[in-house]
């Protein structure tokens, strides 16, 4: 029905010497649907600066923040210390996805079906490994590290020092636990009269593969990520004995870091997401032949690019603030 | 002004036959082109004027709501000792009725009422009753369109609208109360379920009818500004558009812009409420009990939704002014003084309506030196205003002026501009604001400058397009008795107002009787109360003229009742879908063609005649 109303400025189209802004024409020579998706992706992008805001407001607001280098450093295969290695990976794999999408538009000017049908398709395959991605890195923050939108478990040393190994930590005068916790055995250091809560446990500290790291030196703002012990379900907040012989320990970071990363890249995959559903109706439609016979040079392809390529660019900036600054 | 009057002589529908142009309409149309149903027509309609009167009849249904919360709350301040046990059937349980049968008003259901007042008349009534009525009705009939751009997504625009007034109609009835912290919703009354009685449920209904109601606004804003872009008629240069074209497609453009930050803020506002996340919430206690949340920031939200709520003000005044400059100038038979500067200046408003919203927090805590760069902003706003204002005023000087029911409401919304106005440049410096911020002084000024003046622009509205939308007339007696009665009572409900809000009553308590400070206040009290009474059964007056006049009002027996020069008047009176049955009229001129060369007016679908200047272009 739309189209009825379109129409008309098609028809009268011819003097392109006059203005194009007398009426009856298209001033920016777009039709009213580009026109429309232009306005959505500008209204769009008002939402996510308002995230990027919140994001900015907050982080500036505490004085310390997670090291990108040290929380982005794992590889699918069981590679660690690969800093940005693999958002690098996700982020050219999202872009290239924007060539194939360029192009299918491409295509569809030359009302070439065939090809429309095989970039979009490639379009589609890089929305998929895109997702794909980030699911396997929420995993390994939420699962292997314990992040949540509740929980940083990463943050920065203040002074320089060492883990506290066994011996520091009884010779502070602590007093030391072992009890079972959801059929496991924790072991862990409590000062005398404190109360026996997660935040007031001292431990010998591991990385996640269970090697001990207990006397390894640390520098201040050195990162470090409190280890999540998988069959205890516990932070080990480990001990520090810092240059100057006291006794501190690792805690945690921004809270508002696990809250605003899960929240602004889920909202972008689920605009990933939603973009590869509408991909796919919109091959669909080109496969079935629909746009053939409206010989508008696939438009809905273009749109649908529109789309695609602002959710890349989004992507740039959202790459910027989590994974850069 | 010289006596105009020899009426021009023109062939319309030759001229629309020859200088309009053939989009063959019918050609692929025999009888009824869009096949409609009934269901099609009346409620699944795609035609933009259908979709207007769904949302001005829907806007009606809301606007009676929030009132009559407002009549509520107005008894309970101005008659604090008097017994609402008569209440009782209505409000149920929020009614406690004692030994002695004296019926008190639950204090936490007269905040939901403030509450859900703000909300409903900003949003539902004069968000979507107005700028959703008046664009849907006048930009694709003033621009020469057959429909919007996309009728479909402007169809969906008032569906969500619907679905939004639903959710929150359903709030009004939990047991736990609707939300009750304010209509800016604030955290940490929006952010904590727990934390009064109406932030649980009721704000989880809130938010979700806002979110939804975001979806109507962007659905209607992108449509609205590119019907404007696209679909003009030929020969509708953006000089020659209506300036309620102009301020609705401003309007539209406020819109996309504000809207989606409000939608962040909300998103935000759902993890704190349903994940326990801290975007606006730290160190807090509630009931005595310290909660885990750390580090947001409550400001921010402030920030978030003033960056919505600022051009939210101009969302809501922007189409009122341009439905007046348009009555103004039709019914003072002028054109309207100084076209360019008009357009100029809502794109000033517009433009300055995003960086003044931190005037509404300068008591926040915001940093002093910031604050001074928002209320320079915010006084420079005064200079396109009152451009505006001068601009009304000389339209209407010398102007053969016709006073009937709409063009009254035109020239109160102007006088209600200057008072409502002038307290705005008051509020608007920091310092000033220390002793009235959150003060009826506030009150009275945003109600007169932006909730009674936009009520004044859409009756403006109403009372001129009606015979448009229904084919008939309301009542004008009754108009008229609505006009003077409204335009009094109005004044008497907000103009004490002020002298409370100097004296620092604040607003939002629910009495005063037990503050030594404010109990000479209480007459003045009653006496808001009683205006607010009179002026509520003159508005149920108005709304039985037009549910009465859409089958019993005087039949509109030509095409163009006012003499007016827009496009919507050459369209037939029960235009079907598609406004023109054969060509689109094209267009020549600006639309203000009154009293020129001895014609009281010149539509413009006029040619123009050898050597003739366009008003518009000069």
């Amino acid at each position: 029905m739309a189209l009825d109303t379109a129409t008309h400025t098609e028809v009268h189209d011819h003097h392109h010497d006059e203005d194009l802004w007398s009426g009856g024409k298209q001033p920016f020579k777009a039709s009213y649907g580009k026109l429309m998706m232009w306005y959505f992706l500008l209204s769009d992008a008002f939402t996510f600066a308002g995230f990027l805001i919140a994001y900015g407001a907050l982080r500036f607001s505490v004085p310390t923040w997670p090291v990108p280098d040290f929380v982005f450093s794992t590889f699918p295969g069981g590679y660690e210390n690969k800093p940005l290695f693999f958002v690098t990976f996700m982020t050219f794999v999202l872009l290239a996805s924007s060539y194939t999408m360029v192009r299918g538009v491409q295509e569809g000017h030359r009302e070439n079906k065939n090809g429309v049908i095989k970039w979009m398709f490639y379009t589609i395959i890089g929305g998929l490994m895109f997702l794909g991605c980030q699911a396997w890195e929420w995993n390994m923050l939420i699962g292997q590290e314990g992040m949540s939108v509740l929980t940083n478990p990463f943050s920065s040393h203040a002074e320089a020092g060492r883990y506290a190994t066994d011996d520091d930590l009884k010779g502070a005068g602590l007093e030391k636990q072992t009890v079972d916790v959801h059929g496991a055995k924790a072991t862990y250091y409590l000062q005398p009269g404190d109360l026996d809560i997660p935040e007031n446990r001292y431990f010998v500290k591991h990385d996640h593969h269970g090697h001990s790291k207990a006397g390894e030196a640390v520098e201040a703002d050195d990162p470090y990520l409190i280890t999540y012990n998988h069959s205890t379900h516990l932070y080990e907040h480990s001990g520090v004995v810092t240059a100057d012989g006291k006794l501190s320990k690792e805690t945690f970071g921004p809270k508002a870091f696990g809250a605003l990363f899960f929240f602004i890249t889920g909202f972008h995959g689920f605009h990933v997401f939603s973009g590869v559903v509408f991909l796919i109706v919109i091959l669909i439609n080109v496969a079935s032949g629909l746009y053939v016979e409206r010989r508008n040079g696939y438009e809905m392809v273009e749109k649908i690019g529109l789309y695609w390529h602002f959710v890349d660019l989004v992507w740039v900036f959202v790459f910027l603030v989590f994974y850069l600054l | 002004m010289t006596n105009v009057s020899t009426p021009i002589q023109y062939d319309e529908e030759k001229l629309i036959k020859e200088q309009g142009f053939d989009d063959h309409f019918h050609d692929h149309h025999h009888g009824d082109k869009y096949k409609s149903n009934f269901i099609t027509t009346y409620i699944f309609s795609q035609d933009h004027k259908m979709i207007a009167k769904q949302f001005l009849i829907t806007g009606i249904f809301w606007a009676i709501i929030g009132a009559a919360m407002s009549i509520i709350f107005r008894l309970q301040l101005g008659f604090p000792e008097e017994s609402m046990a008569w209440l009782k059937p209505i409000l149920g349980k929020w009614i406690t009725i004692n030994d002695a049968g004296i019926g008190t008003l639950a204090p936490e259901f007269y905040y939901a009422l403030v509450t859900m007042h703000g909300t409903i008349l900003v949003f539902f009534v004069l968000t979507a009753g107005l700028s959703g009525t008046f664009s849907n009705l006048l930009i694709p009939l003033q621009v020469g369109a057959r429909d919007m751009a996309s009728p479909f997504l402007n169809m969906l625009s008032y569906w969500f609208f619907f679905l939004a007034g639903l959710v929150m109609f359903i709030s009004l009835f939990l047991s736990t109360g609707p939300f009750s912290g304010g209509w800016t919703a604030y955290p940490p009354l929006s952010a904590l379920p727990q934390a009064s009685s109406g932030s649980g449920a009721g704000m989880t209904l809130w938010i979700v009818s806002l979110v939804l109601f975001v979806v109507s606004v962007l659905l209607g804003g992108i449509n609205y500004v590119t019907t404007v872009l696209n679909l003009r008629t030929k020969g509708m240069t953006m000089w020659r558009l209506p300036l309620t074209i102009w301020a609705f497609f401003v309007t539209a453009i406020l819109g996309i812009l504000s809207f989606p930050v409000l939608a962040s803020a909300f998103f935000l506002v759902m993890c704190d409420r349903g994940l326990g996340t801290s975007f606006f919430i730290s160190e807090i206690f509630i009931g005595g009990q310290a909660l885990d949340n750390v580090g947001g920031s409550p400001i921010l939200y402030q920030h978030l939704f003033w960056f919505l709520g600022h051009p939210e003000v101009y969302i809501i005044i922007l189409p009122a002014m341009g439905l007046v400059s348009e009555v103004l100038s039709v019914h003072a038979r002028k054109p309207i003084f100084g076209y360019k500067a008009m357009v100029f200046s809502i794109l000033a408003i517009a433009f300055l309506s995003f960086i003044v919203w931190a005037h509404h927090m300068f008591m926040s805590g915001v940093n002093p030196f910031i604050s001074n760069f928002f209320v320079i902003f915010t006084l420079i706003i005064a200079v396109p205003s009152a451009v505006k204002v001068f601009n009304w005023i000389t339209t209407l000087y010398g102007g053969n002026i016709r006073f009937n029911s709409a063009m009254l409401f035109a020239i109160g919304f102007v006088s209600l501009f200057i008072s409502g106005g002038l307290t705005g440049i008051f509020l608007g410096n920091s310092a000033i604001d220390i002793q009235m911020h959150d003060t009826y002084f506030v009150v009275a000024h945003f109600h007169i400058v932006m909730g009674i003046a936009a009520f004044f622009g859409m009756f403006a509205g109403i009372y001129n397009w009606y015979p448009k939308m229904f084919g008939t007339f309301m009542n004008e007696t009754l108009g008229r008795i609505h006009f003077w009665g409204t335009m009094i009572g109005a004044y008497a409900i907000f103009w004490p107002m002020h002298y409370l809000g100097m004296a620092g009553v604040p607003r939002r308590y629910y009495r005063f009787d037990n503050f030594d400070a404010f109990s000479h206040f209480a007459d003045s009290n009653k006496f808001i109360t009683i205006a607010a009474i009179i002026v509520f059964a003159l508005q149920i007056l108005f709304v039985i003229n037009f549910f009465y006049s859409i089958k019993n009002g005087k039949k509109m027996t030509t095409k163009n009742p006012w003499g007016a020069n827009t496009l919507e008047w050459t369209t037939p009176i029960d235009a079907g879908h598609g406004n023109w049955p054969g060509n689109i009229p094209a267009v020549h001129r600006w639309a203000y063609d009154y009293g020129k060369d001895g014609h009281e007016f010149i539509p413009q679908i006029v040619p123009m005649r050898e050597g003739e200047k366009d008003g518009g272009d000069h």
